[in-house]
This record gives C-alpha cells, sequence and structure tokens, in this order.
C-alpha cells in the first residue's frame, strides 16, 4: 500500500525473525567485488517473487534486505486474481488461497441505506477468486518458504544498499552490513524497495505527482463478528457523519477499518488509541474488539518519469505509488515482476537483446499511469476538492439511489484489473473478433477438466511462449520452443463447457499465441507458420 | 456525431421556461445542487465522451470568453 506518511501506535509483532549471515562475498578484501547477474533490492511481495520468478527460469538471484524480518503490520491485504495466478505459477498460489478470506462482493452504502452492491466475479469457471485478503506478512512469510526450495536464490537479511555506481557492463552496489560494508558487481539491479526507495535517490530520479490533503486512519481490530465477508463502503455513514468508512475482513478474525478524516485533523492526537476506539465502537456497534494496528495516511499519487535507469530497474513501490482504494499497490508491483522477469531472463540468456527491457517500461508506465488515474478518481470522490466537487459528489449519490446510472458513478474504489497494454511487442489483429482477449491483453482463465484449468496447463513445465490452438484435425506448425497447448482432438485438452471457445471467440483452427507473463501477444483465425514465427520475434523484442 | 448546436427544439422557449421554472422557489445553494443534478442526468442522456467533451469545451470557453469582455470593459 502506498504510503507517504506513517505513524504507527503500537507495531504488531515480527510474523517471522531471519538472521543475517555472514556470505564469503564479503570476505574478498584486495580482490575484486563478486560479480553477479542480477540482485534484486527490497524482500517484499515484489522482491520475494521476482526473484523467485527469475530463478524458476533459471537464474542465480541475490536478493538483499536491509531488515531482518517481516510482519510490520498488515499493510497491503488485497490480492487480486491476477496475482493470485502469477502466484500459482510461482509455487505458492495454494498457500495463499487456503489461508486468505475469498471474496467477491462489494456493498457500497450512502448514510443507513445500502446504495448498491456488486460481484467482481460473477461468472463461474475461473481456477482463482475475484479477490482474497491476506495479510502482506503471510504473503511474505509463504514467499520466503518459498525461497528455501530454490537454491538460486541467496537471500541476504540486514544488507543494506548505501551506494550504487552505473558502469557500461553493469552496476557496482556497496552494501552496509552488521559486520561493515562489502562491494558487489551485478549486470543488473532491480529497486524493489518501496515507496522510499533509497535506490531511487541514487539514480537521482524524481517521484513527482499528487498528494492528497486528507487524512485517512487505517485500523486493523481483532474481533469476532457477524459481518459478511464482503468489501463495505459508507458515504456519509451515521458512526461517522460526513466522511468515508470502509470495512473488509482478513484472516484470524482481522477487520481493516479505513476511517476518512478531516484534512485538519492533528495526527498526534488522532492516533491515540484512546480517540480511535469510541469512533470505531460507534463503527462496530459495540466495543469487544482489540487493536492489531493503527496507521495514519495520507495518499500520494505519483510515478518515475522512467523505470529504467541505465542498469537500475525499478519495480513496484518504487518506481509508482497510488491511494489504496482499488488494490492496485501490491497488485501492480506483482504485475511489475510478472512483466520483467522474462524479459529479464532473455536478455540475460542472451536471446533477446537489451532493448527488449525497454517494453518493461513502456508497458507498465502505462499501467501505472492507469492505476493512478483510477485511485486519484477515487480518492477525489471520497474528499471532494471543492465546494462544487462536494455538490456534483452529492448528486450522483442522491440519483444513485433510484438510477442505475447513478449507482455506477457513485466510486468507492475501482478495483484492480491487468491493465490492456498497447505494446511494441503486439502484433495487431489481422482477422475479424467479436470477443476474446486481443492482443495487450491478459489471458483468460476457463475449465477444462473437473477441478482443472486453463491457468493450470498453461503454467505446466513452466511458463514459457506457449501457441494456444484450437484443433480442427490439422497439424499447427508450432515453432520450436514455443510451448503447444491445444483445446480439442486427440490428445487434446477438453472444453468441457465450451468454455475456452467462448471467452476466446474461437471457431477450430484459432491460435492464441501467448507470452511467458500470460499476455496476448498476437491471435490468428487461421496461423501459418509464417504468422506465428513473425508475432513471436516481435513479442521478444527481435524486429 | 459532433455536438449539434442547431436548434433542436421545435418550441425553444418552452425548454428554456421549464428550466427556469424549475429554479423558481429554489435558494442559491438548491439551485446549484438542482443544476448539478440535471447535468449528470443530461450527460447520462447523451451518452457519448466525445459529445460531453464537446459541450464541456463551449461551456467553458463562454466563460472565458466573459472574463475577457469584463476585463476590456475594466
Amino acid at each position: 500500500m502506498a504510503q507517504a506518511k506513517t505513524l504507527q501506535v503500537k507495531t504488531h509483532q515480527a510474523k517471522a525473525q531471519f538472521g543475517y549471515r555472514r556470505h564469503a562475498d564479503q570476505d574478498r578484501a584486495g580482490q575484486s567485488p563478486a560479480e553477479h547477474p542480477v540482485v534484486v533490492v527490497g524482500a517484499g511481495p515484489v522482491g520475494l517473487s521476482l526473484a523467485i520468478d527469475l530463478a524458476q527460469r533459471g537464474q542465480r538471484v541475490v536478493l538483499l534486505d536491509d531488515a531482518d524480518r517481516i510482519g510490520e503490520g498488515s499493510r497491503a491485504i488485497c490480492f487480486s486474481k491476477r496475482s493470485l495466478e502469477y502466484w500459482d505459477r510461482l509455487g505458492v498460489g495454494d498457500r495463499m488461497v487456503a489461508k486468505g478470506v475469498v471474496w467477491s462482493v462489494g456493498r457500497i452504502f450512502h448514510g443507513e441505506s445500502l446504495l448498491y452492491q456488486f460481484n467482481l466475479l460473477p461468472e463461474d469457471g475461473h481456477k482463482r477468486p475475484a479477490f482474497i485478503n491476506l495479510q502482506q506478512y503471510y504473503a511474505e512469510a509463504y514467499l520466503v518458504d518459498r525461497i528455501q526450495d530454490l537454491p538460486e536464490i541467496d537471500l541476504r537479511w540486514r544488507n543494506k544498499v548505501t551506494a550504487l555506481e552505473q558502469r557500461n557492463d553493469g552496476v557496482a552496489l556497496t552494501i552496509e552490513t552488521p559486520e561493515g560494508a562489502y562491494r558487489l558487481h551485478a549486470q543488473y539491479v532491480i529497486a524493489c524497495d518501496g515507496a522510499r526507495s533509497s535506490l531511487r535517490q541514487m539514480v537521482g530520479a524524481e517521484f513527482a505527482g499528487q498528494v492528497f490533503e486528507d487524512q485517512f486512519l487505517i485500523a486493523d481490530v481483532k474481533m469476532t463478528a457477524e459481518f459478511p465477508t464482503e468489501r463495505w463502503f459508507w458515504f456519509d455513514p451515521p458512526f461517522h457523519a460526513g466522511r468515508s468508512a470502509l470495512l473488509h475482513r482478513q484472516p484470524d478474525d482481522v477487520w481493516r477499518i479505513d476511517l476518512q478524516l478531516n484534512r485538519y485533523a492533528d495526527p498526534v492526537v488522532e492516533k491515540k488509541p484512546e480517540n480511535v476506539r469510541p469512533r470505531i465502537a460507534r463503527m462496530l456497534g459495540h466495543d469487544k474488539f482489540e487493536f492489531e494496528w493503527i496507521s495514519l495516511y495520507k495518499f500520494q499519487c505519483r510515478r518515475m518519469d522512467r523505470f529504467i535507469h541505465g542498469r537500475v530497474i525499478f519495480a513496484g513501490d518504487s518506481a509508482h505509488q497510488v491511494s489504496p482504494f482499488g488494490a492496485r499497490g501490491a497488485n501492480s508491483g506483482l504485475e511489475d515482476a510478472e512483466n520483467l522477469s522474462w524479459k529479464l531472463d532473455r536478455v540475460l540468456r542472451g536471446t533477446s537483446p537489451a532493448s527488449l527491457l525497454e517494453s518493461y517500461h513502456a508497458e507498465r508506465s502505462m499501467a501505472a499511469d492507469e492505476n493512478i488515474r483510477e485511485s486519484t478518481r477515487s480518492t477525489d470522490f471520497m474528499a471532494p476538492n471543492s465546494h462544487q466537487e462536494a455538490r456534483l459528489r452529492k448528486a450522483v449519490l442522491s440519483l444513485a439511489k433510484e438510477t442505475e446510472f447513478g449507482k455506477r458513478m457513485v466510486n468507492g474504489g475501482r478495483l484492480s484489473v491487468p491493465c490492456s497494454y498497447a505494446s511494441p511487442l503486439s502484433s495487431p489483429d489481422a482477422d475479424v473478433w467479436g470477443g476474446g482477449p486481443s492482443p495487450g491483453c491478459s489471458m483468460l482463465d476457463a475449465p477444462i477438466a473437473e477441478q482443472a484449468y486453463l491457468t493450470d496447463a498453461f503454467r505446466k513445465g513452466g511458463t514459457d511462449f506457449t501457441l494456444l490452438s484450437f484443433n480442427n484435425g490439422a497439424a499447427i506448425d508450432v515453432p520450436d520452443g514455443v510451448k503447444d497447448v491445444r483445446i480439442g482432438g486427440e490428445g487434446g485438452l477438453a472444453d468441457p463447457s465450451g468454455l475456452v471457445a467462448k471467452r476466446y471467440d474461437a471457431a477450430p483452427g484459432a491460435a492464441y499465441l501467448l507470452r511467458p507473463d500470460g499476455y496476448v501477444a498476437a491471435r490468428f483465425r487461421h496461423p501459418t507458420r509464417a504468422a506465428i514465427a513473425a508475432a513471436l520475434s516481435q513479442a521478444q523484442g527481435l524486429n | 456525431m459532433p455536438l449539434s448546436t442547431s436548434s433542436n427544439f421545435a418550441r425553444p422557449d418552452d425548454a428554456f421556461r421549464a428550466i427556469v421554472e424549475a429554479h423558481r422557489g429554489l435558494t442559491e445553494e438548491q439551485s446549484a445542487d438542482f443544476d448539478a443534478a440535471l447535468v449528470l442526468i443530461l450527460a447520462n442522456h447523451i451518452g457519448d465522451i466525445d459529445v460531453l467533451r464537446e459541450a464541456v469545451e463551449l461551456a467553458k470557453r463562454r466563460m472565458i470568453d466573459g472574463q475577457q469582455q469584463q476585463q476590456q470593459q475594466q
């Protein structure tokens, strides 16, 4: 979650503590520093996921973190379907979903009355739900556990980068540890070191954007409650007149509460538990709860101009920050990771030119703009900037009671969905399509058997480029190195509900070329070997 | 379809009057609330973001022209 200013009054105990261990790289006094292909800085959800993804592709990764523990408060709690599908590929999806609270319904209230409710995943036939709620420390703990299976990852706690120097062939890092400083050299450094990124300062990059003056109080409280597992959002609730409030369930009987405060509220006064407690008691109708975490925020929406600075690449909150309404912080960071890892892997192997990385900046900065736009609109709707904006919002809320269009204008957070890239890697449609994901869009899931899904088939045997084809009896000439996933025919996958063909608008003979991150690179009604090969080169940055 | 600025009502005075009458008896504050709701209702009815943007442009331009005239008079 993006946070400009955090004032924690009570820090929950660390969920896991890790020991600093001396590494042989620190004993090279008088020698040249150790050489590594990739150093990832920051062991949060983004850095951990990126390291795992790269390791699964056979890359050796050094992962540095300046702390030695995880679990300072819940922070990000909503993980999207897209993120869960990514974590499936990283081998941690089942664990996340088993622990997480599954939800897809949201309700929006105005005053005492329900304005409307929405279902983020109204259709069946998807392996993963629209969202789970899970405290960030659980997500991080499961990712750290997964790293224990991957000898390619060298995770070093209490290793703080204090200086970097860009060179033609890489980056020289100076790293501070409890036993003093050492240096190492990396071909690429990936900065996943969060909103207050020190690497961003080291490369001298600006981080410009909008600050929202309204303050929000975020409290995680522990209680047993009868509220359903839904996202409840209030405008002008009876318990918090004139402001907005959000209630959302997490595992372990923990509930996330967001309360909008006056922009002139005194943070020192507001954060005191004795002042927070009565406010939340009014909301819940009782005071049988304990605080897990209390934090006071001002939101910022901002991004770096360039996500790539020489051989330092920024991902997650270090590159872009959004307000939390829409769950676009951690989820977009995970999308950064899945976008970057296959490209970096190809560049390190020399199978694609370094210019392929430029598409990471193009695609993900476009996604960042979209996320900033959406979350800015939500935040402005919740905290109108002027009397007239407040008036327009009042009109929308009053119209929402009796009109459908009014309901749809009410903005209590537009929740994260994958961005559609206008990408240099996509080959535009040459055929006519009446639906299905177009080039630059994320693949769609659908069942291929009882309890088995297309995303499972995509993931099986590792994620490389994949040709998803719909059998018409004729064999498709799949280029070397491209995984073949065929629906129908002998040895092909079943489409028991017909949903695969429907969601891909596919007649027999059609094919989709999917990138390793599950995005559509190209699609064909009648694929030829030459057309597939051309789209593949385009998507690999070889053209 | 671009924004239509030709006269679309058979009886334009009726249309103007309908809006004027809706404001009768309202305070300034209530009038402003009413206008906000009316704008949103009509915008949705138009349902075309390009036409809406053109309409916003036209209304905005009128205001800028008005300000310039005022400044010239001063």
